[in-house]
């Protein structure tokens, strides 16, 4: 495999990690993680309906486990102790499977993370074996603290979940991935592909979205998109860029061998 | 008769169900499902010998679409 992203000592090839949510039906969900060539995919855990009909299909039924690896979530969480129940929940459900991704937020407006708790969620999962990958803020001080604790991953968000506003911060976005050992995936805020380009050839180890192709017009179409995009900033970021030379023209054409001006003899 | 919750409604039993016998009560038969019962998992090996008892609170969850 030619390079890899590993995450928890496991190697994917894709650095698109697509959430499940907020599409038309469960087929649309299947196109649009197939095209984006996503391997890692979102899940979200709730409570069963009652009263389920028992032939109703479920989400797991379309993404098959032999082609996704499931990471869970705790979105909708607003305590460290609501997050580690509900992600030993996902590992039960699961079949023991480790590798989860913690939020825990703190407004429901906004849906910022609640740093002080996402830190002390994070501190119990690693203890009690989970591989955590953590949606976090992009302060550079709280990103290393959750590598310290041990987390396999640190997502700092680019703008707000669900806001399409893009990459806000790029500086501080480079503060964490140029101190950071573990993967540095932005989750939330990509709103576009140049979105996730931008986010890859700042450096960023892979990018997490969801509402980006859910809500599109067409989610078949800017998921393949999306797959293209990360894979084009990734490939621009390996290359290393010119370097800006700000003002100053430099032509990429020869400058001599020009024809002469008509009715003046060279 | 016994009370228990389920995933925040109140259930009046008849008589002493085991966790599976619970589960297929409420139609999740066969269902990929993971159950806490009162803030602890119950493995799945042991949904068929767990027998409920009046007041606990079950908590009954699935894998939805989610970012």
């Amino acid at each position: 495999m030619q390079d890899p992203l590993i995450i928890a000592g496991r190697p994917y090839t894709s650095r698109l990690l697509v959430g499940t949510g907020k599409y038309k039906d469960f087929d649309e969900t299947r196109l649009a993680m197939e095209a984006s060539g996503a391997e890692i995919v979102t899940v979200a855990i709730r409570r069963t309906n009652i009263g389920q009909s028992a032939g109703e299909p479920s989400l797991l039924d379309y993404l098959p486990p032999s082609r996704y690896t499931y990471l869970p979530n705790t979105a909708g969480c607003y305590t460290a102790e609501d997050a580690v129940r509900t992600l030993r929940l996902a590992r039960e459900l699961l079949d023991g499977h480790a590798l989860v991704k913690l939020e825990v937020l703190g407004d429901p407006n906004n849906l910022y993370p609640n740093m002080p708790e996402t830190l002390k969620a994070a501190r119990t999962l690693v203890n009690e074996g989970f591989d955590v990958m953590v949606y976090c803020s992009d302060d550079p001080i709280q990103a290393r603290m959750l590598e310290d604790i041990g987390c396999v991953a640190v997502m700092p968000l680019a703008s707000i979940i669900g806001s399409g506003m893009g990459i806000l911060n790029p500086w501080n976005l480079r503060l964490i991935i140029d101190n950071a050992k573990v993967p540095v995936l932005v989750d939330a805020g990509v709103g576009t592909a140049s979105d996730a380009a931008i986010a890859m050839e700042l450096g960023c180890d892979a990018v997490l979205m969801n509402s980006a192709i859910a809500h599109a017009r067409d989610p078949v179409l800017m998921a393949g998109a999306m797959r293209h995009a990360v894979r084009a900033g990734r490939e621009a970021f390996l290359a290393g860029r010119m370097p800006r030379k700000l003002y100053m023209a430099e032509a990429s054409s020869p400058a001599t061998g020009m024809i002469s001006p008509l009715g003046k003899a060279a | 008769m016994l009370t228990v919750t389920f995933n925040g409604q109140t259930q009046t039993l008849k008589h002493r169900l085991t966790v599976r016998d619970m589960l297929d009560y409420m139609g999740l038969a066969g269902k990929r499902v993971a159950v806490e019962r009162n803030g602890h998992i119950v493995p799945r090996a042991e949904h068929g010998e767990i027998l409920l008892h009046d007041g606990d609170s079950l908590e009954v969850i699935a894998a939805v679409g989610g970012g």
